[in-house]
């Protein structure tokens, strides 16, 4: 059996421990595993060149979030490129304002359009729509009847037509009755499907363009088999440069390809990945999510669900609410320190939020400093916050001596200790309102956390 | 949380659109890059190997494969048994066809008097029924007599599509209606070639993923219809695979082989600009042979398998 990756890159790494820091030489390895991984799934090896490249950039010198392994910490670096590369979800189609909405598939041989357009009128029909097949595809023996069993399979309208001779005079004859079709019969989308073509063949690729011109399409929709290899760049990029895609959809993802084509087409042609089919029945269309592909991609579906856990944990729009907060010119309380006491609680370690803490200037040192932090710690400085009564929460400056004796004994810590937390609490506040000033970083030396 | 205080993690715009660029900057071909080579330093160095390496994984071979076949190389060029580029070129030649060329060729064991029965199968879309249209017409050239199984009852049309082939190629087609069994197609074609004396019967198949058991099953027991009709029966089972295909073009040899017991291969639209470089890694790791390649639509667009023009086409 091969030795999954997971264990690679973990071995990758085995040297790391400790020190915490990514540098060129301790990611090599574990950059060239993940690059056999790209690969292999079938990345263009242009793309995975360019994106090897990139993450090292990325990678050097950051710091390892002490919930996750250097190895996973790598990956879930390579994973936020991917998922930048892919773009958003998108499972969404422009419809024109003046009815019909006019959708042109297009793409190889065997790709998978035909019964893409069938789903795709199905789609339409659940959300209400009245869609309108056509195809056009008169080269094929038996295309226009396949399309015809599909129509009356999901019960869509279809417009025939009739063809006497094979040749691009019909092709642009059936569009232009397909659209007087749809009109007469209200619908309000027409989907067009049509003969698989390879991008070299420049006569089929004129005709595609003089549909594209009769019909003024608002949708033109590659539709490509996620077990391509190599090839996508060129099929796609071509493609895109006769037609102006206006997005993807891919195929036969009910298989084991792992997908990489999806990063290639995605990459050369700018365009959205709308959809993806998962099966040969007339609902398998799915909204595409780059995370899900992503993760079979690089085939470490177990990493990438650990970083998933970790940061789903951390609850992002709180931490955001704080920075904005603590960076205000009221500059964060006590409440929300503790809020954010308890996601690192969460998360697992003050380390992990450190971790995350770029190396500049005198956070260089933080790590270190924080290692020495024990989280029952933390535990004892929330407990102080949490004898305050909410109004001291939100005005520390209120907190006397008296305060401060009634603090400790509630929280069962010594006023020292109640002292110190305030101090620093102070400390922090001020460095963390001064930080969008640009000169906070020659400020902040010799500055603490709280509960250290 | 920290992060987003000092959010710089922001791309830089110019990443995706240089990665743009590098991959759609046209290729120059090995050939042309290897004359640079020459007309530069006679040695060969390690950008000379990156750049053959770089082309086999361009043509899909993949990294084992790649790999494997550079090693080899590297050996001999440290061995000095290649002193220049042009060298290296055929030597690296030499260690495709030698893998293309062993595979296990097995020589068919029909009963005289039976048809040859020939099983097609693959993954959606690669072209099985074309190609079914153009072997028929390759053996009706020859004279022989075809009789076509339209045993794909499960997609749209897909036995008009194959009737349409029949009609042109002169094939009489048995067909039962949409939905049925496909072994049940299967053995009333069988029987019909023998009743007629036909040469062959080509059995046409649904596409199906390879990771579909039930599917794959299915294949089983038509495998077994034919053994039950004749023990050496199917002849020959071929795997339709489309030169665009990937890595897993692999996987998909495997799992058929597994459930269908593949013989050999059709590697289709070698016409497009795809090179078809996953049966490389075919031959080397299941020693199944390309059989024929297909380069157009059209019925006369069905090769016999040429491993040297195949390895050269890698090149260009
Ligand atoms: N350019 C090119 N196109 C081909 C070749 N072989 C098949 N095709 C095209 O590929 C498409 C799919 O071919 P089919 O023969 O229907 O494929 P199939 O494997 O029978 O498909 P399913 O039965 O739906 O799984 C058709 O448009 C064919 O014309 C080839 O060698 N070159
Ligand atoms: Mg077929």
């Amino acid at each position: 059996m091969f030795e999954n990756l997971t264990d690679k890159l973990q071995r990758a790494f085995k040297n790391l421990r400790g020190q915490g820091t990514l540098t060129e030489e301790n990611i090599g390895e574990a950059l060239k595993e993940i690059r056999m991984a790209l690969l292999e799934a079938d990345v263009n090896f242009k793309v995975v060149k360019e994106l090897i490249d990139h993450i090292r950039e990325k990678a050097v010198g950051q710091e390892v979030l002490t919930a996750l392994s250097p190895a996973e910490h790598v990956v879930k670096i390579v994973r936020d490129e991917l998922i930048n590369v892919l773009g958003k979800d998108t499972a969404k189609l422009k419809f024109s304002s003046q009815p019909p909405t006019i959708v042109l598939m297009a793409g190889l041989q065997g790709s998978g359009k035909t019964t893409t357009s069938g789903k795709l009128a199905n789609w339409l029909k659940q959300g209400g729509h009245r869609p309108m097949l056509v195809s056009v595809d008169v080269y094929r023996p038996a295309a226009r009847e396949q399309l015809k069993v599909v129509a009356n399979a999901i019960n869509a309208k279809i417009y025939e037509g009739k063809v006497e001779e094979s040749n691009t005079a019909t092709v642009e004859r059936l569009v232009k009755e397909a659209r007087r079709e749809a009109i007469n019969n209200a619908c309000d989308v027409l989907i067009v499907d049509t003969a698989g073509r390879l991008h070299i063949d420049e006569q089929l690729m004129d005709e595609m363009q003089s549909l594209k011109k009769i019909l003024n399409p608002q949708e033109i929709l590659f539709v490509a088999d996620s077990m391509t290899g190599q090839d996508a760049v060129r099929s796609a990029d071509e493609f895109h440069k006769k037609l102006t895609l206006t997005g993807v959809i891919l195929t036969k993802m009910d298989g084991d390809a792992r997908g990489g084509a999806a990063l290639s087409i995605r990459n050369v042609t700018g365009q959205p990945i709308k959809f993806i089919g998962v099966g040969e029945k007339y609902d398998a269309l799915e909204p595409f999510h780059p995370d899900r592909i992503v993760g079979r991609i690089l085939g470490m579906g177990d990493i990438l669900s650990l970083i998933e856990k970790a940061e789903s944990k951390l609850d992002k729009s709180k931490s955001e609410e704080f920075a904005r907060k603590a960076m205000s010119s009221d500059g964060f309380s006590l409440e929300d320190f503790r809020g954010q006491l308890r996601q690192v609680k969460k998360l697992g370690s003050l380390q992990s939020i450190i971790g995350m803490m770029p190396k500049i200037g005198p956070f260089a040192n933080m790590q270190q400093a924080a290692d020495k932090v024990d989280d029952k710690q933390l535990n004892r400085v929330e407990a102080i916050i949490n004898s305050m009564t909410s109004h001291e929460r939100e005005h520390h400056e209120i907190i006397n001596g008296s305060r401060r004796k009634r603090i400790a004994r509630g929280s069962g810590t010594t006023v020292q200790e109640v002292n110190h937390l305030l101090r620093q609490y102070a400390q922090m506040r001020k460095m963390f309102k001064s930080m969008s000033k640009p000169s906070f970083a020659r400020r902040m030396a010799g500055m603490k956390m709280p509960g250290m | 949380m920290i992060q987003t205080l000092f959010g710089s993690t922001e791309e830089k715009p110019s990443f995706l659109k240089r990665m743009k660029e590098a991959v759609t900057r046209t290729r120059e071909s090995l050939s042309e890059r290897i004359e640079d080579v020459v007309a530069f330093r006679k040695e060969i160095d390690r950008e000379t190997l990156d750049d053959l390496e770089a082309t086999l994984l361009s043509a899909d071979l993949g990294t084992a494969t790649t790999a494997t076949v550079l090693q080899a190389l590297r050996e001999k060029v440290d061995r000095k048994q290649v002193a220049n580029v042009d060298e290296l070129k055929r030597v690296l030649k030499e260690e495709l066809l030698a893998i293309l060329n062993s595979t296990n060729e097995r020589p068919v064991q029909k009963v005289d008097g039976e048809p040859e029965v020939i099983l097609v199968v693959g993954v959606n879309g690669t072209g099985k029924t074309t190609s079914i249209g153009k072997l028929t017409h390759l053996l009706r050239a020859q004279g022989k007599t075809v009789l076509l199984a339209a045993a794909d009852t499960f997609r749209a049309a897909a036995i008009e599509q194959l009737e349409i082939w029949g009609d042109r190629t002169g094939a009489e087609v048995i067909k039962n209606k949409p939905g049925g069994d496909p072994a049940a197609v299967l053995f009333d074609a069988l029987q019909a070639a023998k009743a007629r004396k036909t040469d062959y019967v080509i059995v046409d198949t649904a596409g199906r993923l390879h990771t579909k058991t039930s599917l794959m099953a299915e294949l089983e027991k038509m495998r077994r219809t034919a053994q039950r009709f004749s023990a050496t029966a199917p002849h020959e089972t071929l795997l339709v695979m489309d030169a665009t295909t990937g890595q897993n073009g692999l996987q998909q040899a495997r799992l058929f082989t597994q459930s269908a017991g593949v013989t050999g291969i059709v590697l289709t639209k070698l016409d497009g600009t795809a090179k078809g470089g996953v049966v490389v890694a075919i031959c080397k790791e299941l020693g199944l042979p390309v059989r024929y390649v297909g380069v157009g639509e059209k019925a006369g667009d069905l090769l016999p398998f040429n491993s040297q023009d195949f390895v050269n086409s890698l090149f260009d």
